[in-house]
C-alpha cells in the first residue's frame, strides 16, 4: 500500500504523506494556506482558527485536520478570505497593534497578513481594554496589547530542566500570557531573542534594541507573507 | 455610566486656523487672537512606551516635517544610552543624521516656498483668489513650477536614501543610525542624471533667491512693512556663533542684537523657557523665564536663525546672509515678510550642506551606533524648518518613557503669529465691521510666512483653511467668513 494520497484543494491536486495536516501537505504543495499559533516543532491545538477551510461545508482548522484521500478542500475562495480577514480585524481591535512605532513591524506575522488580505479599517469596534507593557525584566519586555495569546512562548520557550518561562494568569476576558518573573531575571541572551523571534506579533520584545534594522528591508518587506511558499 | 470616545483619524489631521477679531464702538480693532484648535496628546500618548519607540512614534505628528522630530527624540535618547549629546556619534552617524535632516530642510522649505507662498508673489495678496495658487504659478511661470517640484523631490530622494523613507522612516536609532550611504546612494544623490542632481540644487537655489530679490526690489514698501514689528530671536547656533540647524547652544538676541541667552547648553532649557497656558488655544506660549511673559517672548525659524548666528559656514550662502545683514546694517530684521528671503538663503545652505556631505567619504564607514552608560533623562533640540524643536524625555529603570515634553516650533512661533494678526487686522480692517477676500489673504499671507504646521501639513494648495470672525466689544458676531 502506498504511503501517499491525493486529496484537492480548491481544484488543484495535491500529492500527501499519509497522516499529514491539509497545513503541512498544502505548504509542501506551494499553497498558502495562513496560520498564527501553530508553530514547527509544536503540536498544533487549532486554537487561532486563521487557518481555516472548507470541507464538506464544514470549516476545520488545517493544521489540525489529518488528510484524506479524495477529500475537496476550499480554501481561496471569498468567503474563506473574509473569514480570515475578520479573525485578523478582531485580533487588531482586541489590542492595540500600532505598527508604525513597533519593533516588529516588517517581522509581524498579523500584520504580514493584515497585508495579505487588505485589511483597511476594521468592521469591530475597538475593545479599549486597558493592558500593561511589563518591563521589569532585564531583557525582555510583554506588551499585553500586542499579546494575541497564541502560546508559542509558552510552548517553545523552556529552561534546560524543560521548565516554562511563560503561562497563563487569570480567567476569561482577563486571561493574560505573563512571563515568570523570577525567571526572567536570569534568561540568556540567545533564549530572549529566541522568544522574540517566536512571537508572531511584537509582544515580546528584546529590550534596548529599537530599529537597527531599517524599515523597508525587513522580511515581509522582501518577501511578503507565503509568497516563498507559493513559489516553490 | 462611562462613556469611550474614539478620535477617529480625521479629527487628529484636521488644522483649521481661527481668527477672531474684536472691534471697538467706531471699528477700530481692539484685540485679535489666532486660535489653534487642534488636540494632538503625543506626550500623553508616549508615556509608558520602552524609550526606542520614541523616534519613530513621535514623528507622527507631522506629515510634512517628520524629520525634524524623528531626529530631535533620537537626540535626546543619545543622552538617554549615553552616546552624549551632539558630537557623541560616530561620524557615519553624525553626518548621515546631519544628511537627512538637510534634506528635510529643503524640501520642507522648498515646498512652502514654491508651493504655498510663491502665489503671493506673482499674483499678489489682492489677486485673484482663483490664480493664487500652485496651480497659477505652473500657468504664470512653469520654469519656477517645475523647478519647485523638482527640488522638493530632490530633498525627498535624500530623505528617502538616508531614513529609508520618504515619510516617517527609521534612520535615526537612540546612539547613531541604522544604515549608512552606499557609493551608489550617494551617485544617485550627487551626480543623477540632469536635474536630480547636487549641483542642479545648489544653481536652482540661487535662481529661487535671485526671485524673492527681484520681487523684493519692486515691491519693498510692501514687503519690508507688513507685519514689521520689533521682537526678541531665538535659536541653536554652533558653539562657534555659526548657522547650525543640527546642534549647537541656544542663543537669543532682542531687537538691538544684545545677547539675552547667551549660549546655553540645551539640557538645561527649561531653566530660561517657560510655557504660559491661555484658555483660549490649545497651543501654549513660550518665553524667556528672566524675562517675564510681557517681554520674554521671541520668533523662532529662519529670519531668527540669520538673527542669531554669526555667520554661515558655505561660500554661497555666506555671502547672501552678508546682503541679507546690510539690509538692516547689521541689526536684527523684523520685518516678518523676509522670512521668506531668510528662507530661501537656507535653502541655498542646505543645497551646498547636501552636496559637501555627499563628498564626505566618512558617509561610507560602518560604525553605526554608539552607547555607554544609561541615564535617565535626555533633551534633543535641533532647527527644524520652522524653528526650534525641544523634545525631552525622561526614563525609568525598566526603560520605559515617564515623561514627555515637546515645545514645536509653530508653538514658539504663537505669539509672534498672533501679533503679526493683530497688525495685519489693524492696517487692513481699522473703521471696517465686514470681512473680504483680500483682508482675510492679508490675515493668511502674515500667518503663512511664519510656516505654521496647521497650514502646510492640511493644505498643500495654498489655501489655508481659516475661519475669520469679527466680533463687538461685547463678543457679539458681526460677521463670519471661512475659506
Ligand atoms: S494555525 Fe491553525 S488554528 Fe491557528
Amino acid at each position: 500500500m502506498s504511503d501517499t494520497c491525493k486529496f484537492k484543494i480548491d481544484g488543484k491536486e495535491i500529492i500527501a504523506k499519509k497522516g499529514q495536516t491539509i497545513l503541512e501537505a498544502a505548504k509542501e504543495n506551494g499553497v498558502f494556506i495562513p496560520t498564527l499559533c501553530n508553530f514547527t516543532g509544536v503540536k498544533p491545538k487549532g486554537s487561532c482558527r486563521i487557518c481555516s477551510v472548507k470541507i464538506n461545508d464544514r470549516f476545520m482548522t488545517s493544521c489540525t485536520t489529518p488528510v484524506a484521500a479524495g477529500m475537496e478542500v476550499e480554501s481561496n475562495t471569498e468567503e474563506i478570505s473574509d473569514l480570515r480577514k475578520s479573525i485578523i480585524e478582531l485580533l487588531f481591535v482586541s489590542g492595540n497593534h500600532f505598527c508604525p512605532s513597533c519593533e516588529k513591524s516588517g517581522n509581524c506575522e498579523l500584520q504580514a497578513l493584515g497585508y495579505r488580505y487588505q485589511m483597511m479599517v476594521p468592521r469591530f469596534p475597538y475593545s479599549f481594554d486597558k493592558k500593561n507593557v511589563v518591563a521589569t525584566g532585564p531583557k525582555l519586555l510583554k506588551d499585553q496589547d500586542r499579546c494575541i495569546k497564541c502560546q508559542r512562548c509558552m510552548k517553545t520557550i523552556k529552561d534546560d530542566e524543560g521548565k516554562r518561562y511563560y503561562a497563563f494568569k487569570n480567567r476569561g476576558r482577563d486571561l493574560e500570557v505573563v512571563m515568570d518573573e523570577e525567571m526572567s531575571k536570569t534568561i540568556t541572551d540567545e533564549l530572549a531573542k529566541e522568544a522574540m523571534e517566536n512571537c508572531p506579533v511584537g509582544s515580546i520584545i528584546y529590550k534596548g534594541v529599537g530599529f537597527s534594522e531599517p524599515i523597508g528591508t525587513r522580511k515581509y518587506d522582501k518577501q511578503p507573507i507565503g509568497s516563498l511558499i507559493e513559489t516553490n | 455610566m462611562s462613556k469611550k470616545i474614539t478620535i477617529e483619524p480625521v479629527t487628529r489631521v484636521e488644522g483649521h486656523g481661527k481668527v477672531t477679531i474684536q472691534i471697538d464702538d467706531f471699528g477700530n480693532v481692539t484685540d485679535s487672537r489666532l486660535h489653534i484648535v487642534e488636540f494632538r496628546g503625543f506626550e500623553r500618548f508616549v508615556q509608558g512606551r520602552p524609550y526606542w519607540e520614541a523616534p519613530v512614534l513621535v514623528q507622527r505628528l507631522c506629515g510634512i516635517c517628520p524629520v525634524s522630530h524623528h531626529i530631535a527624540a533620537a537626540k535626546a535618547l543619545d543622552v538617554i544610552v549615553g552616546a552624549g549629546t551632539g558630537h557623541g556619534l560616530t561620524a557615519v552617524g553624525e553626518k548621515m543624521r546631519r544628511l537627512m535632516h538637510y534634506g528635510q530642510f529643503f524640501q520642507s522649505h522648498v515646498l512652502h516656498f514654491f508651493h504655498l507662498s510663491s502665489p503671493d508673489f506673482l499674483f499678489g495678496i489682492d489677486g485673484d483668489p482663483a490664480l493664487r495658487n500652485i496651480i497659477g504659478v505652473i500657468q504664470e511661470n512653469r520654469d519656477l513650477a517645475v523647478q519647485g517640484v523638482m527640488m522638493r523631490k530632490y530633498g525627498q530622494e535624500v530623505i528617502f536614501h538616508t531614513a529609508g523613507k520618504k515619510i516617517h522612516g527609521t534612520g535615526a536609532i537612540p546612539g547613531g543610525i541604522n544604515k549608512n550611504l552606499s557609493l551608489e546612494e550617494k551617485e544617485i544623490l550627487l551626480n543623477g542624471a540632469d536635474p536630480m542632481n547636487a549641483d542642479k540644487m545648489v544653481e536652482w537655489s540661487l535662481g529661487a533667491l535671485e526671485f524673492f530679490k527681484g520681487y523684493h526690489a519692486h515691491n519693498k514698501d510692501m514687503v519690508d512693512t507688513f507685519a514689521a514689528y520689533p521682537s526678541n530671536h531665538l535659536s541653536m547656533v554652533r558653539e562657534d556663533g555659526a548657522f547650525d540647524i543640527y546642534h549647537g547652544v541656544l542663543r537669543a538676541v532682542d531687537n538691538d542684537g544684545k545677547r539675552i541667552l547667551d549660549d546655553v547648553d540645551y539640557q538645561d532649557y527649561d531653566k530660561y523657557i517657560e510655557e504660559e497656558v491661555r484658555s483660549w488655544s490649545y497651543m501654549k506660549f513660550p518665553y524667556l523665564k528672566h524675562l517675564g511673559k510681557e517681554k520674554g517672548w521671541y520668533r523662532v525659524g529662519p529670519l531668527s536663525r540669520l538673527n542669531t548666528c554669526d555667520f554661515i559656514p558655505t561660500p554661497l550662502a555666506q555671502k547672501e546672509f552678508e546682503l541679507f545683514k546690510a539690509y538692516t546694517n547689521g541689526k536684527p530684521n523684523g520685518m516678518t515678510l523676509h522670512y521668506h528671503w531668510a528662507r530661501l538663503i537656507e535653502v541655498l545652505h542646505s543645497a551646498e550642506m547636501i552636496r559637501e556631505l555627499l563628498n564626505d567619504s566618512d558617509l561610507q564607514n560602518d560604525d553605526l551606533v554608539v552607547t555607554g552608560e544609561k541615564c535617565k533623562k535626555g533633551v534633543g533640540v535641533i532647527e527644524a524648518p520652522r524653528g526650534t524643536l525641544f523634545h525631552h524625555y525622561e526614563v525609568d529603570d525598566d526603560d520605559r518613557i515617564t515623561l514627555a515634553n515637546l515645545i514645536v516650533s509653530t508653538t514658539n512661533n504663537n505669539q509672534p503669529m498672533n501679533t503679526a494678526v493683530n497688525l495685519t487686522a489693524k492696517a487692513f480692517m481699522n473703521g471696517k465691521a465686514e470681512i473680504t477676500e483680500p483682508m482675510m489673504n492679508a490675515v493668511e499671507v502674515a500667518i503663512r510666512a511664519y510656516d505654521p504646521c496647521l497650514s502646510c501639513a492640511t493644505h498643500a494648495l495654498g489655501q489655508m483653511p481659516l475661519e475669520m470672525t469679527i466680533v463687538n466689544k461685547n463678543n457679539v458676531i458681526l460677521d463670519r467668513k471661512t475659506k
